[in-house]
């Protein structure tokens, strides 16, 4: 009953309203604790970007939104809906059909596109539409045609994804995801597998999106540049929290915090 | 003579032509009984191989009990069982049924760690990627999982055709006649056992060469990436 309220809140909560709230989250990988007591919440469609070294808990934010990952305490609503059932079974305390819910508000593009290499590249954009969405082939085409176009492959269609450059495959694998229509679109690190000549058709796609739409976009990167020019804010990890954010320009001219600054000058060089 | 058919023992190619339309009677009832044990190994292996993947423990575990000891335990032993103690609890299956059974039940235990193998050699991120857009753990299977992994289990499970084409004899012990209990009484009538042996003997090695090329075959058509099966 509450759910059903929370996903149709009036337009002045709406626009208050986090789609994607943290609260004192803590994930732990056996002994290891990636998240230690986390807050971060997202504004409907802001562009977010999680930057910091490797193992800062970035990635696992990300996959804990997505429910590849359980997390062990804290809160974590999407779209109002909170990830944990009070009486949920198993390491995500949801049952199969709650996580379904959620799922169906987040999409996600991973490091290595994970396109399904016995299906062209059409089927792959028509298939979780047909089969979960329920829309007929036509209309899944239909949809997946305009997906293509727009990341500028409908050409492609009929290639399998071992006949494409690891560019083309990234951007089949974006539009893969909007044929979901998610609320939350999660970019896991998207050109890090790329050879660098291929970065810049992938990162194109990402910026046309989100200029264009209204789309709720995180964004793990470390194409510090990209972050800089499309988010609208910046977060710094540093051992599973978020050590400083703010607007780009700010973050990347004058970070306040020591380990920011060691980073990006890191980085930056 | 058999099956309307008298033998000829004046050479031993006469001997060998007028047995061959007995034999190739029981080539038949070996072809069927292998194609259909292979089958239900084939469809049995794979119910096998996702009920041990079940995220309820008790099935898992239950099932990998099953499959051990139906790996574990002579084929001979269960054919026997089903054969002989079955039917004092009202249970009599025709002699050819059993043998499918077992054959079928045996080897099912082999294909289900060939499917289980096959399962977990497709990479994590297929499955991530199936999670994502929200497909659920069935949709998984049947759209991402097993249309990947049948052309890399096809070598394997030719290997196990080969295998059960060439235990099918065994199925003469609860009174199927097939070849080569056929050639056994032909033996036993005649007394001249050599050349019915040696024809079963033969048309055993034409038969696993002809499957061995046949699924050497399947394995270049196959396209590599795999199946979609809809």
């Amino acid at each position: 009953m509450n759910k059903v309220l929370a996903q149709q809140p009036d337009a002045a909560s709406a626009a208050a309203a986090p789609v994607i709230e943290f609260r004192n989250v803590t994930k732990r990988f056996g002994a290891l604790t990636v998240l230690d007591d986390f807050n971060f919440a997202v504004a409907p469609g802001e562009k977010v970007t999680l930057i910091g070294p490797s193992g800062s808990g970035k990635s696992t934010v990300l996959r804990i939104l997505m429910t590849l990952e359980p997390f062990q305490e804290g809160q974590l609503t999407l779209a109002g809906i909170p990830y944990h059932e009070p009486n949920g079974k198993g390491p995500f305390r949801a049952s199969d059909r709650h996580l379904h819910q959620i799922r169906s508000h987040v999409g996600m593009v991973f490091q290595s596109f994970n396109l399904f290499p016995h299906m062209s590249v059409l089927r792959n954009v028509t298939e979780a539409p047909a089969a979960v969405l329920g829309l007929s082939r036509a209309e899944a085409e239909c949809r997946a045609i305009d997906l293509l176009r727009m990341v500028g492959l409908a050409d492609k269609k009929d290639h399998y994804p071992a006949q494409l450059s690891g560019g083309q495959q990234q951007r089949v694998a974006i539009a893969r995801a909007l044929a979901m229509r998610p609320r939350v679109l999660l970019f896991d690190e998207p050109t890090s597998a790329l050879d660098p000549q291929l970065v810049g058709e992938v990162l194109g796609v990402i910026r046309n999106l989100a200029s264009e739409h209204d789309l709720t976009m995180l964004l793990v990167t470390h194409e510090m540049r990209f972050a800089r020019e499309v988010s609208d804010r910046v977060c710094f990890f540093d051992k599973g929290r978020i050590v400083e954010e703010g607007e780009p320009e700010r973050i990347f001219t004058a970070p306040a915090e020591p380990r920011t600054r060691e980073f990006l000058q890191s980085v930056l060089g | 003579m058999m099956y309307g058919y008298a033998w000829d023992l004046t050479t031993p190619l006469t001997y060998a032509a007028s047995i061959l339309p007995i034999l190739l009677i029981g080539l038949t009832v070996t072809l069927q009984a292998a194609a259909a044990g292979f089958a239900l190994a084939l469809v049995l292996g794979l119910v096998f191989a996702l009920l041990r993947r079940s995220r309820i423990k008790a099935v898992a575990l239950t099932t990998a009990f099953v499959v051990e000891f139906l790996r574990d335990t002579p084929l001979l032993v269960q054919l026997f069982f089903l054969y002989y103690v079955l039917p004092d609890y009202g249970i009599t299956l025709p002699a050819f049924l059993t043998g499918v059974i077992a054959l079928g039940l045996q080897y099912s235990a082999y294909t289900s760690e060939v499917y289980r193998g096959g399962i977990e050699a497709i990479p994590r991120g297929q499955w991530e990627a199936a999670t994502a857009l929200n497909m659920t753990r069935w949709q998984t299977y049947r759209d991402i999982v097993i249309p990947q992994m049948v052309p890399r289990i096809v070598p394997t499970m030719g290997n196990y055709l080969v295998a059960m084409l060439k235990e099918t004899p065994v199925l003469s012990v609860v009174t199927v006649l097939e070849m080569l209990g056929l050639a056994n009484m032909i033996g036993e009538r005649t007394f001249e056992y050599l050349v019915p042996l040696s024809m079963v003997g033969i048309i055993f090695l034409l038969l696993t060469l002809i499957c061995s090329a046949g699924i050497h075959r399947l394995e270049k058509v196959l396209p590599k990436a795999g199946i979609p099966l809809r």
